[in-house]
């Protein structure tokens, strides 16, 4: 064949590809916006559900969505963005520099008297060169766990969150259960999220700060983590949609199909969209249809939409900071 | 005045390293929750090779733990259908994941890659119970028209519902391999007259094939690992078939439909601990393996 001709071909084949995706989307969008949009209404989003989920709105789900959202935002983010700043700005030092350590070790024993003096038994011997990584077992270790930590099932999450924390810790079917399942399952995300904006601020800025005698922290504090925090931001929000459209984890650790009360601690069980869907789909008759549009439309606008934030943040702060 | 100076020193280091330890400290928390995990399905998993023996769990070919004469206990059914159903998606997904993504890196114009990507993205964000939904009521519907299959919902129509998770994942991890393709090489080889397509062909795939492969194996691991999807489209038969179009019961389906019926410590209970063991571990092998062929390919460019 011309070859000319065969490139056309598999170029239009690659368009066709691109256009199935898109087609994909237009069509799971549109058919939930579509057969939604009629059943929202304002008392459909303030309103408790009545008469087996066949009248009144689905408020209780909104609002135990949000509560969750909230929770897995004031557990995961600090902890991510915090393991973020070491793998990207401290992991370039071993965690604990054995050589600098021995000399003050030996002096301790000194003064515990545990040995006479402070100098090494045997002479150092020529010391061998060692690998550049073996000294960062730390951060090998952290490294391996975070790409991994991302490939597990969220089902997986939610065995761990029913065994350990429902049962073991004896936190019941609880928000706060399902809210630190989440915030294990999210972790990974804010981490990879932040830690690449982190490494995208050039070694420069760091090098100036430096350079006027600031120390390592005051950097990081002043210089580099102001200019990722958009860049974080977005992590943080992509990874806040993930977790407010999980099922599977808060199917095993606290969420019901149908409580008569808003959640009133952090111990209590609640209603979440996801789970309504689901349930409602599943398990209820045809009669409750209409509400399975609505639960499925309201949560894929609130995803959706806080995606299309994170995506208009990055793309506003990618042509201000351009490195 | 030299004291001075050197006591605010000594104070900084120790600020500077109470920073750094206690930075490390928190990182540990990651480790500690995958250590958590792990040893947490172990303890949970291992009552189960008591109970049941190991033969009979991993080569029983029935899964009926609910029968109140001879409850039984047989991943193979399990396994088959995740498999099946992965099969299945990764067909639908690897092709077209990889076109669009050429499409994307080499082809699109930069204005219509500005919206094709977010539209990636948004796919990729919305939440699979909405996709296991639009999977159960109309996918189904259409399937039961065109195949006129055993059972309304069935593997295929999981696994196809599947792939529209998938691609997005393979489309976005295989574009970050193409665009990590130094541009020289692309250069080099247009400056030996070539066209498009020769070169994507034999310099940037070929270039970017083990960060490709590495996006295979991470969208078949979501997909193995996938529950909502399954087990809204599958039907949760538990019996073991190879039939696309029969209804069947994957591992994570068995645990999201099992698990909140099941009495705390009885035989059921740990298996079903036994069956996310075998989960995560194959998970675990997947992101293992890709993660290292993704090291190889950044030390290489």
């Amino acid at each position: 064949m011309d070859r000319k001709l065969k490139e056309k071909l598999l170029f239009l084949l690659f368009r066709l590809c691109a256009l199935v995706v898109v087609a994909t989307l237009a069509v799971l969008v549109g058919y939930v916006v579509i057969n939604g949009i009629g059943v929202i209404s304002w008392s459909f989003l303030t309103e408790f559900p009545r008469q087996g989920f066949t009248a009144g709105g689905i408020f209780p789900a909104i609002m135990g969505t949000l509560y969750l959202i909230a929770l897995v935002l004031v557990i995961a983010v600090p902890i991510g963005v915090l393991t973020a700043v070491y793998v990207s700005e401290y992991s370039d030092q071993p965690l604990i520099d054995f050589e600098k350590v021995r000399p003050r070790l030996r002096r301790l024993a000194v003064t515990l008297h545990l040995r006479k003096n402070a100098e090494p038994k045997r002479p150092a011997k020529a010391k061998k060169l060692r690998k550049r990584g073996s000294q960062r077992l730390f951060y090998r270790i952290l490294r391996i766990v975070i790409t991994n930590l991302a490939g597990v099932p969220s089902i997986v999450y939610g065995l761990l969150g029913f065994g350990m924390l429902v049962i073991f810790f004896n936190l019941g079917m609880s928000l706060i259960a399902s809210a630190i399942t989440l915030a294990f399952l999210v972790l990974p995300l804010v981490i990879t999220a932040s830690r690449e904006t982190i490494e995208a601020v050039p070694y420069s800025v760091r090098e100036a700060s430096l350079a006027l005698g600031a120390t390592k922290w005051q950097t990081i504090r002043s210089h580099v983590l102001p200019y990722s925090i958009p860049g974080i931001l977005t992590g943080v929000i992509l990874s806040i949609s993930r977790a407010a459209g999980e099922t599977a984890p808060i199917l095993l650790t606290g969420a019901l199909v149908l409580k008569q009360t808003l959640p009133d601690s952090i111990f209590s069980s609640y209603m979440a969209l996801p789970y309504q869907l689901y349930a409602l789909a599943t398990q209820y008759s045809d009669a409750t249809r209409p509400m399975q549009y609505g639960s499925a439309l309201v949560l894929l606008l609130m995803v959706v939409g806080l995606n299309l934030v994170a995506i208009i943040i990055r793309n506003k702060y990618r042509k201000k900071y351009r490195w | 005045m030299a004291v001075k100076v050197k006591s605010i020193a000594r104070r900084r280091a120790f600020v500077e390293n109470g920073i750094r330890y206690s930075f490390a400290a928190i990182s540990a928390f990651s480790i500690f929750v995958l250590v958590l995990v792990a040893l947490f399905l172990i303890i949970n998993a291992l009552p189960a090779f008591r109970m049941i023996s190991p033969g009979t769990f991993f080569f029983g070919t029935v899964w009926d733990p609910t029968s109140p004469l001879n409850p039984l206990y047989g991943i193979v059914p399990l396994f088959v259908a995740t498999l099946l159903v992965t099969l299945i998606s990764a067909l639908i997904a690897i092709p077209i994941g990889l076109g669009c993504t050429i499409y994307l890196a080499e082809l699109a114009h930069p204005r219509v890659r500005a919206i094709m990507k977010p539209a990636v993205e948004v796919l990729a964000g919305i939440p699979s119970v909405v996709l296991g939904f639009f999977a159960l009521i109309v996918l189904a519907t259409w399937a039961q028209d065109i195949f006129d299959p055993v059972n309304r919902l069935n593997l295929f129509v999981g696994g196809v519902m599947l792939s529209a998770m998938m691609i997005p994942i393979m489309v976005s991890l295989s574009e970050d391999a193409i665009n990590s393709v130094p541009r020289s090489l692309k250069e080099a080889s247009y400056a030996l007259g070539t066209t498009r397509w020769e070169t994507i062909s034999k310099v940037i795939l070929p270039a970017a094939k083990p960060g490709i492969v590495a996006a295979i194996m991470l969208s078949i691991g979501r997909a193995v690992g996938e529950t909502m999807v399954v087990v809204m489209a599958c039907g949760n038969a538990p019996h073991l078939t190879f039939n696309v179009f029969s209804s069947g019961l994957t591992m994570t389906a068995t645990i999201a439909n099992e698990m909140g019926e099941v009495a705390f410590n009885s035989t059921h209970y740990y298996a079903l601990f036994a069956v996310g063991l075998v989960l995560f571990i194959l998970t675990f092998i997947l992101n293992y393996v890709a993660d290292i062929i993704l090291n190889r390919q950044e030390e290489r460019y």
